[in-house]
This record gives structure tokens, sequence and C-alpha cells, in this order.
């Protein structure tokens, strides 16, 4: 049960930067209607960051992987089930892994 | 009509324990994963405890490196939840009803799922906010539990690097991203989103530069796109 203190440095900014942007967003949007510019990025902001997060990580990774982001993508849009889209995924690479 | 009430704050216990099983699998994933970066339980449960935002969280763990990056963690989760700004607001005509501290400590709580339930509360004519403060609170339990036993179960067993489990990061945002998409609107930021974070990344920026790049460029275009086509209409 260790607590470093640059982890817990880490943590509080990370708690600290979360609650400002759950009760900041409210204080400041109440108060003031932002331009019609940022309010369409906010709404096109979430899909872009988990594009950028999985492109490199996609590019970098090998055919193995690209098949298993196919399975998970392809169960998740049949059964609408994120518990069961994730199993699919990593069973795939590991059956990928195993047969190679 | 009530504004505060116990029986909002268990309407909306109540609608978090009946999405359990659907939340699960992303505490498990959270809990294996700051297990193999070396994260104590203690560590893990604080950041889980204090963040209560898993794709956030993802994002970090995947930047992770010794020692912390203090700067790059607290600008991911800026970054990242930035998306719950517009939803605080979204909830105004409830959340104006109410004043001090159950205002500020509920918003603590607002979490993607309690949201859209409440949301939809709202639309039923409902506006009780401590419904959110409940929803909030028996996710967060969950999300604790779950935590827990994914750290014990990626600590219990070494995991190489590499071993399959660790898809599972990927696999949950790419899970993530089908509710997501709205339509074909969205091909061209997306992928102007992707190429621009893979080229800074090839350029060799370090976390979380391909990701805030990448996330402001495919934004921007959608943007301009979109006020493009109000101008047009």
């Amino acid at each position: 049960m260790t607590l470093r203190w640059d982890v817990l440095a880490a943590i509080l900014g990370m708690a600290l930067a979360t609650y400002l942007c759950r009760a900041g967003g409210y204080a400041i949007l109440r108060a003031s209607r932002p331009p019609r510019f940022v309010q369409a990025m906010l709404n096109h902001l979430p899909g872009c960051i988990f594009v950028a997060f999985l492109a490199p990580a996609l590019a970098r990774g090998g055919p193995d992987i690209w098949v298993a982001s196919l399975v998970t993508l392809a169960v998740q849009v049949a059964f609408r089930k994120l518990a069961l889209a994730i199993l699919a995924g990593v069973g795939s690479v590991w059956a990928l892994q195993a047969l190679a | 009509m009530e504004t505060f009430s116990r029986a909002g704050w268990w309407r909306g216990c109540r609608a978090a324990l009946a999405i359990t099983l659907g939340l699960s699998p992303f505490g498990l994933v959270i809990g294996v994963i700051s297990a193999s970066k070396g994260l104590s339980l203690l560590e893990a449960l604080l950041m889980s405890g204090l963040t209560f935002a898993g794709s956030a969280q993802l994002v970090v763990l995947q930047l992770w490196a010794e020692p912390a990056p203090i700067l790059a963690a607290t600008l991911a989760c800026l970054v990242v939840n930035l998306r719950m700004a517009p939803m605080g607001a979204a909830l105004a005509p409830a959340l104006d009803r109410i004043r001090g501290w159950r205002l500020w400590f509920t918003l603590a709580w607002l979490v993607d799922n309690g949201f859209a339930m409440f949301v939809a509360e709202m639309r039923a004519g409902r506006r009780d906010v401590a419904f959110v403060l409940g929803a909030g609170m028996g996710m967060w339990v969950n999300w604790m539990t779950m935590v827990t036993l994914g750290h014990s179960l990626g600590a219990a067993v070494e995991l190489r690097p590499g071993h399959p489990i660790f898809f599972a990061a990927v696999a949950t945002m790419l899970a993530i991203l089908v509710p997501i998409w709205r339509g074909r609107g969205d091909l061209a930021p997306w992928a102007a989103s992707a190429l621009a974070a893979v080229a800074a990344h090839g350029l060799g920026l370090g976390a979380p530069w391909p990701v805030l790049v990448g996330a402001f460029t495919g934004a921007g275009l959608g943007a301009w796109q979109d006020l493009r086509r109000e101008a047009r209409a």
C-alpha cells in the first residue's frame, strides 16, 4: 500500500481538471453562451478524442490487432453490449496469437 | 415539485444499479491496467475515486510513465473531460433550482450515464437533482469495487507486455465509438483527427500531444463543416 508523492500529485491534478470540467461548464455556460463555433466543436470533441487516441495505437499494431479491432466493432454494432465487445476483442487477439 | 429529495436520490441509486452489468467491465479494465503500470491498490483507488472518469483514466494510464507524468495526466483529463462541460449546461433547467453546496457537490458526481438518465427524467417532467447525486454515487460504488477486483487480478497474475488482456483498453475505446457515431457527417472530422494524431506521433511528439492535436484538428473541421452547412440552409 504505497502512495508516492509524484503519483499523488498526478492524481490531484487529474481530479482538479475533471472537477473543473464538471462544474466549470455549468458555471461558465450558464453565465454566457459561447460562440457557435465553440459549441459545435464541443459536440465533435468526444468522437475525435477517441479516434485520435486509437489511430497511433492501431497504426503501430499488426494484423492481429486490426482483425481484433474489426471484431470488437462488429460485436458492438450487432449487440450494443460493451462487455461483450471487449471480451470478443481480447478473445480475438488471444486466439490469433495462439494460432501464430 | 421536488428539487432535492431523498426519494430522488434513491431513484438515481436504483437507476445506477440497473446498469451494473454494463458498467462493470470498464472498472475491471482500469483496475488491471493500473496494476500493470505499477500503481498500488491505494493509488489506483485514489485515482478512480477522485477522478471518477473512466475514459480519461484510460487515456492517462496509456501515457503513464516513470516518474508520474503530472502535467500530461492533468492535461489529458482536461481535454477528455471537456465533453462534460456542455452536460452541466444542458441540465441548467434543473440545476438552476438548487444552490450552495448541493449544487457544487452534485456536479462532482456528473458522469455520462447519469447525465443521459437524468435527461430522460427531465423529459418525463421530473427535475429532482438528487437523482444525479444518487446515480453518481451508485455508479461510484460499482466503479471502486470493479477497480479493486481488476487490480487484484492484475497483481495476482504476472502479465507480460503484449498480453491479449491489454487489448481491452483499445477494445473499450473502439466500442465506445459506436454509439458516438452520428452518421456520415462524422467521417471527415474523424479521419482528420486520426491523420493529425498519427502525424503528430510520427513527428516524435510524446503524450498527450498526438491526442490533443488530433482531437482539436478533427473537432475544428467538424465545427467548420457544421457552420458552413447552417450558413447555406
